[in-house]
């Protein structure tokens, strides 16, 4: 039986349901295609075992759009995202860093470590606002090609332009430093106290596998600084039940504007036909027709996996080739008997927050450094978040789920063993390191679920397990996302589009990719 | 100074902000953190604890005690069974509101009432002749709101008593940590929510027990900054915000009547004879002056006014309580209304606003101005009229 649709979209992650969504408001008849038993991509929650309930590999939310929000009601469909307002850091004298939201306690604290920096933050914070709110309407842009950027392009550059030129002489040379500079090299210009650099560091290095004094690194302290909620600059929140909770908000929209979900069906490869996108066909043989099929998959999946390689042009493969993905993030999910226990931590309020092993910016580097030729850090920068410190739905009553998002990693790291072996000893190496600074941690945990980077790219489908779909490096964004001169949602593929996170605005719950494909899409009149 | 409630010895260890303020001369946390955003959460997700003891508190007992309560409160009370609660307000002999509460049938004879100010006077004047016996109980019981999605599962921990066939706006008798209760399921939240009385000498021994369980389903001590958001979202009016008790009120302007308030459901103008029946009986059939409305403010139409003035959209980081005109037309020319509390809701990621306009600006989906003020420049932001409550889960009456 075949089946016919105005558009097919690849995968049901955020971005995939947030184009279908925007496909189905504007009247299409949108069929989503998920490989899984579940919608979500990397945003999913899991309930790996019974009660505990895991943010499974995306865990924290701040960059999603807020036009997406309004658009699409979100808010109607059971987004409400959690301000999470510290981040806390054990150093390894005992000492600890309390980097408040509030700026009358994070000066006080900040005070302890440094007079100097005490009021240096501010003022860093400050040109950073400046900065992220200049360059965030980029977020908002169809990538022109500026090697030939049409009319629609030269106004979009030009527009980008006036936002830049909105910044004073002094603001704009920061920016230039941002656009070239290593995270740790640009920060100590600001801040001289190392445990404040390394933790501030971290933002250039997330899902990136470079280290914080690699140069190129201080663009991705921007992009966590272009987040924001309700309104309150880079504020970072969690989500009711998980990030799943996002990705059923922006599927309950789409179905409430008539979009279709399909679970465990799996797209083999994209029908062609005279250089038109017509179906595709699932695993299994099933057929399935439609006038637009857009992908949400990331650039690798997108071109390489789910077309021939004789339907595209030589440069866009060769391009696609190189693309980076290398992932080198993990995953650490715990489920925990009782609330974990930091020895530096004076106050449990910091549960509630973020907690952040980084104890120096030579930990950081080190961390990398194991991890350059292919293997992981034996002691890994982790991200750490309970979300069941404020979240009554994820954990049965007294008991929590902690969520390890470890950097690095590698795909493939063959001195440790076959994938389990691998597997194990990342595990390991991360539930020691946390053990160090947590003493009571191996005793409370009752289950627990390792993810490195091939892990990720098995479950979730991203390639290498890159959790941006592709490297944010300044190299690979905007009009280079996934390749130049098809960064526009389009491809050489006529009626076939990318809307996933390896095209602008990038990864992270954004939902940005998603809208602006469907855009483009609605503006081809497809 | 004001005086310290019966849990004062408990809040005040929490209240690390240290900002009280007076209600009804007791000393009130308007946040126990420095900052408002968790406890309004915790509200929201988990569950929420208000020490409410400073509401007045009455108890009315005695043959004629359903005629005193009908003729004070505009609702029927001989509808109201024993162990339910009727939400209404009280008018004076023209219609207009002097305090809205709770009237809870504790027996065939026995009533409860709860006021936001003090109605002794107000009850014993209208029981002249009467059998019934009126006395204070304000400081005889200390009373808690614990409100939350969890806090049906939180009770349960601490009580015997089958929660879960408990109905909204119906309450029971019961001990809780072993110390006897009154719990009754209502608020000022519009979520899942309970009211706990308790005798003042058990009162810090029901925190304990609620704070101390409470850790394992969210529950967090929550202050009346926090209580403002979830009230506006929950489309529930507030004394001297958004209406003034006509007891009070200096001048007749400031006035007004349930029918204007959107409080005209809880009007019973068939029973036998209320103050103010006659009143609101002529207004009834000649439609009220004013209708109070929901309004939605255009979020998109304000960022607008923020990049004029070349900044980014900043929305009220917690509610507000004003008298902003409202307008039929965006030169501000046609007066309207006015809004008379707002707050930008994080649970609903909207900008809502409680006021009151001409009637015929009430119909939902109406489009009217709210004034907003913007780095000293005053603009006619868009709004739509839309239903209240904003906030309204399944959960609150489920």
């Amino acid at each position: 039986m075949t089946q016919s649709y105005d558009a097919i979209v690849i995968g049901g992650g955020h971005n995939g349901l947030t184009c279908a969504a925007y496909l189905a408001k504007a009247g299409r008849k949108v069929l989503v295609l998920e490989r899984r038993y579940l919608v979500g991509g990397a945003a999913v929650t899991e309930e790996k075992f019974p009660g505990f309930k895991f943010t499974v590999c995306s865990y924290v939310v701040s960059l999603l759009r807020p036009e997406v929000i309004r658009e699409l009601e979100l808010a109607k469909h059971g987004l409400q995202v959690m301000p999470l307002d510290s981040y806390w850091v054990p150093k390894e004298d005992g000492d600890q860093l309390a980097m408040y939201a509030d700026p009358a306690a994070l000066r006080e604290e900040v005070r302890r470590h440094s007079k100097r920096d005490a009021e240096m933050i501010p003022k860093y914070n400050q040109m950073m606002y400046h900065i992220a709110n200049a360059v965030k309407p980029i977020l908002g842009y169809v990538p022109p090609n500026p090697a030939s950027p049409g009319l629609r392009g030269a106004r979009t550059l030009s527009e980008f332009g006036k936002h830049l030129q909105s910044l004073d002489k002094k603001t704009f040379h920061q920016l230039s430093k941002i656009m070239t500079m290593s995270a740790d090299d640009f920060l100590a210009e600001w801040v001289e106290t190392d445990v404040i650099r390394a933790l501030m560091g971290i933002n250039g290095i997330i899902g990136t596998k470079l280290g914080v004094k690699s140069p190129g690194t201080a663009y991705v302290l921007l992009h966590h600084y272009m987040g924001e909620l309700d309104g309150a600059f880079t504020a970072w929140g969690a989500q009711r039940g998980g990030t799943g909770g996002v990705s059923d908000a922006i599927a309950s929209a789409a179905k409430s504007y008539g979009a279709e979900i399909r679970c465990n069906a799996s797209v083999e490869r994209v029908l062609v036909k005279n250089g038109r996108a017509v179906g595709v066909v699932l695993e299994g043989g099933e057929e399935i027709y439609a006038k637009t099929i857009a992908s949400g998959a990331d650039p690798y999946v997108t071109f390489r996996k789910l077309l021939d390689a004789k339907d595209l042009p030589d440069d866009l493969v060769s391009a696609i080739d190189k693309f980076k993905f290398r992932g080198s993030s993990g995953k650490v999910n715990l489920a925990l008997d009782t609330a974990p226990k930091f020895s530096a931590m004076t106050d449990p309020a910091f549960l509630r927050g973020m907690m952040e092993i980084c104890p120096s910016v030579d930990y950081v580097e080190q961390a990398y450094d194991d991890a350059k030729y292919g293997a992981f850090s034996k002691r890994p920068y982790v991200d750490v978040d309970i979300p069941t410190m404020i979240d009554p739905t994820m954990a049965p009553p007294g008991k929590h789920v902690m969520s390890c998002f470890v950097q690095y990693a590698s795909y493939n790291m063959p001195e440790y063993g076959d994938r389990d072996q691998q597997r194990d000893a990342f595990g390991n190496a991360v539930i020691d390191t946390l053990s160090e600074f947590m003493p009571n941690l191996k005793d409370i945990i009752l289950h627990k679920q390792v993810l490195t980077p091939w892990d990720i790219e098995q479950e979730i489908g991203l390639t290498e397990g890159n959790i941006f779909g592709g490297e944010l490096t300044l190299d690979q964004l905007f009009f280079f996302r996934p390749a130049a001169g098809w960064a526009d949602y389009r491809t050489p593929i006529r009626n076939y589009y990318q809307c996933g996170s390896g095209v602008h605005p990038g990864g992270g719950i954004t939902s940005g990719p998603g809208r602006l494909g469907a855009m483009e899409i609605l503006r081809d009149g497809n | 100074m004001p005086r310290q409630t019966p849990f004062h010895s408990r809040t005040n260890a929490l209240c690390e902000s240290q900002n009280w303020v007076e209600w009804s001369g007791f000393f009130s946390a308007q946040t126990y953190e420095m900052d408002h955003i968790h406890e309004y959460n915790a509200i929201r997700l988990g569950a929420g604890l208000f020490d409410v003891s400073p509401l007045f508190k009455y108890f009315i007992r005695g043959r004629d005690a359903v005629a005193l309560m009908n003729r004070v409160i505009t609702r029927d009370a001989s509808k109201c069974g024993v162990g339910q609660i009727f939400y209404t307000a009280w008018c004076d002999d023209e219609g207009k509101i002097i305090d809205d509460g709770t009237v809870a049938r504790l027996g065939d004879d026995f009533f409860r009432m709860t006021a936001a100010t003090p109605t002794l006077c107000w009850l014993q004047d209208n029981a002249f002749g009467m059998e019934v016996e009126i006395e204070e109980v304000t400081d005889a019981y200390g009373a808690l709101a614990l409100q939350g999605p969890t806090s049906r599962d939180l009770l349960q921990q601490l009580t015997d008593a089958d929660l879960s066939s408990l109905k909204y706006f119906r309450m029971l008798e019961t001990k809780l940590a072993g110390v006897p209760v009154n719990i009754s399921r209502n608020g000022y939240t519009g979520d899942l929510g309970y009211e706990i009385f308790a005798e003042p000498g058990q009162c810090e021994k029901v925190w304990d027990a609620l704070i101390e369980t409470g850790v394992a389903y969210k529950l967090m001590p929550a202050g009346m900054v926090a209580l403002d958001m979830v009230r506006i979202e929950a489309g529930m009016l507030l004394l001297d915000a958004d209406f003034h008790s006509a007891s009070t009120a200096m001048f007749e302007v400031e006035k007004t009547s349930p029918y204007e308030l959107g409080l005209g459901w809880m009007v019973n103008l068939k029973k036998d004879h209320f103050v103010g029946q006659g009143a609101l009986r002529r207004e009834n059939a000649r439609g009220p002056a004013t209708c109070t409305v929901g309004l939605e403010i255009d979020v998109l139409a304000l960022e607008k006014v923020f990049v004029q003035n070349s900044m980014p959209l900043q929305l009220p980081y917690q509610s507000w309580v004003d008298t902003l005109p409202v307008y039929s037309d965006s030169d501000q020319r046609d007066h309207i209304g006015r809004a008379t509390s707002g707050t930008w809701s994080p649970v609903m990621k909207k900008y809502v606003v409680i006021g009151r306009v001409k009637p015929q600006y009430a119909k939902i989906g109406t489009q009217v101005y709210v004034e907003q003020t913007v780095e000293a420049r005053r603009y006619a932001v868009p709004a739509t009229v839309v239903k209240m409550p904003f906030f309204d889960p399944p959960r609150k009456r489920g």
